[in-house]
């Protein structure tokens, strides 16, 4: 967060890439892109290229971290060292990626009927192979679609996207420099029938009014990618074709 | 999670099921021996990366990236920049993969990928030389994201792919200037591998995940066009010089079929 000199984010009501404040960037799901995995989902979001596969229920390993009562839900979120366009990073998890899968399970384990299967444990892992800012809503997103492919029951489906303020006025789905340069960055995830909201962080400087118009916003723009998700799982189904992946 | 007892009955039915279908010369998706299941490549797959592509073997599906950083030179080669090679069994592609640090197989997997292109000598270090003490380092990353059987040629596929597609990057005061190399690898060969298992005398090339259950051994062979860069026999069984010979003979023939996707 913070300022960078000589860049405009916001003029003229558009952002640096054209967009309107609510307009989201170009936003592509597949369901079913892999064959080993139980269930699958590649998102490509703006410059996000992420992929998600879900394996269970299945045996917990290792078994005292099992409950009599329902599954455990396993997230990890990675981000791969050729993601960025910066330097390449170091591979596996560091204090960032292990937050985000915190945050990220504990979304999932509100709409997920883990007491249906006890003993269990249902595995969900989500790599970062192109980053572009927003990469937890796009990673929730894309895991509630694999989710979904991979026949784990769920009360709702849960669809997420990040709003926030950049050169004072609210803007919807922040690219990286918005993300970067922005006054501030508040990364949303709401369930589609409840409209309640499982993921909330929020970083920057905002009035009450603000938060306010920021999640009104953050929930009207969830339809748009609840109307995706729901695109790629009918197309997925109609095609009935899986482990087919173009990125 | 290793190895369930489950896993051990299903390696020795499948073998058992395998052995008995090979006598009549036929493999679980009644291929030939020596018949490389569909093949794709993607290019330029990863924006972030300076070269990258994603192939797939009969679904089995990797992404290889190449990204360049400065660093500074080995000791022992002042003048030279370095080529790092990594592989990263990614979790989702395998029931049986676990998140951590890589096992032996995944590491096996990244060197014999790295000798094959080391050795034909198509990367040119010289040429990763900035100023005293800093040079470039090429990083090779292998993404392995579903596991179809016969990782080791998807991969070596995926990065040769991505090394052709690799523009090398533009250096002003020593450091990278992102998204504006114009200048290519300028690759003499196109370095592949080509694995064959063993299962009960007989050689098949590009085994699936099924067929790698029952296998007795792996032997796979680097080529470029019309030499032999590399070796590496895996696995516990055994063979005659002849077989060795007779699996060179047809992975120089069976690697140029996969180099036509390049």
């Amino acid at each position: 967060m913070g300022k960078m000199p000589g860049i405009v984010l916001f003029k003229d009501g558009k952002r640096l890439d054209g967009r309107g404040p609510h307009d989201l960037r170009k936003l592509h799901i597949e369901a079913g892109v892999l064959e080993e995995a139980d269930g699958s989902a590649y998102v490509e979001w703006g410059g996000n290229k992420i992929i998600v596969g879900v394996y269970g229920p299945r045996e917990c390993i290792p078994k005292h971290f099992s409950d009599p009562y329902k599954a455990i839900l396993k997230v990890r979120y990675v981000m791969s060292p050729f993601a960025s366009a910066d330097d390449h990073g170091r591979s596996g998890p560091n204090r960032r990626s292990i937050e985000i899968s915190k945050v990220l399970k504990e979304a999932f384990e509100h709409v997920v009927l883990t007491n249906q299967f006890p003993r269990t444990q249902i595995e969900v892992y989500i790599e970062v192979l192109q980053a572009e800012g927003g990469t937890r809503v796009a990673s929730l997103t894309a895991a509630a679609v694999a989710l979904a492919d991979a026949g784990i029951p769920m009360r709702d489906i849960i669809s997420a996207v990040a709003v926030g303020k950049i050169d004072g006025t609210l803007v919807v789905d922040l690219g990286k420099n918005e993300d970067n340069f922005g006054e501030s960055d508040v990364p949303i995830a709401i369930t589609h029938r409840d409209k309640e909201i499982v993921l909330l962080q929020m970083d920057g400087l905002l009035t009450k009014e603000q938060l306010e118009e920021d999640i009104q916003a953050a929930i009207d723009a969830s339809e748009q990618v609840y109307q995706e998700q729901a695109r790629a799982l009918k197309n997925s189904y109609e095609k009935g074709e899986r482990g087919k992946l173009k990125m | 999670m290793g190895e369930e007892v489950k896993d051990k009955i299903l390696r020795e039915v499948r073998k058992d099921f395998l052995q008995e279908q090979l006598l009549s010369g036929k493999r679980f998706d009644e291929r030939a021996l020596d018949e490389w299941r569909p093949v794709e490549v993607q290019k330029g797959v990863i924006t972030t990366a300076e070269g990258s592509a994603l192939a797939n073997i009969g679904g089995s599906k990797v992404v290889a990236a190449v990204k360049f950083d400065v660093m500074t030179p080995f000791p022992d080669r002042p003048d030279e920049g370095a080529f790092i090679t990594n592989a990263e069994f990614v979790p989702m592609a395998s029931p049986g993969f676990e998140p951590g640090p890589p096992n032996e197989n995944c590491i096996e997997l990244a060197r014999v990928v790295d000798r094959g292109i080391r050795s034909s000598e198509v990367i040119d270090v010289t040429r990763f030389f900035l100023e005293e003490g800093k040079v470039l380092g090429l990083f090779l990353d292998l993404w392995i994201l579903d596991h179809k059987g016969n990782l080791t040629d998807t991969a070596a596929l995926a990065a040769c792919a991505a090394l052709l597609d690799t523009k090398l990057p533009k250096v002003e005061n020593g450091k990278i200037i992102r998204g504006q190399g114009t200048q290519s690898m300028e690759m003499k060969y196109k370095p592949l591998t080509t694995t064959f298992i063993k299962v009960a005398n007989n050689f098949l090339l590009d085994a699936s995940h099924d067929e790698e259950y029952a296998k007795d051994m792996s032997f796979t062979v680097g080529t470029v066009e019309g030499m032999v860069s590399s070796i590496q026999k895996s696995g516990q069984g055994g063979l005659s010089k002849d077989e060795v010979m007779n699996c060179v003979d047809v992975a120089l023939k069976k690697s140029d079929e996969l180099r036509r996707y390049l």
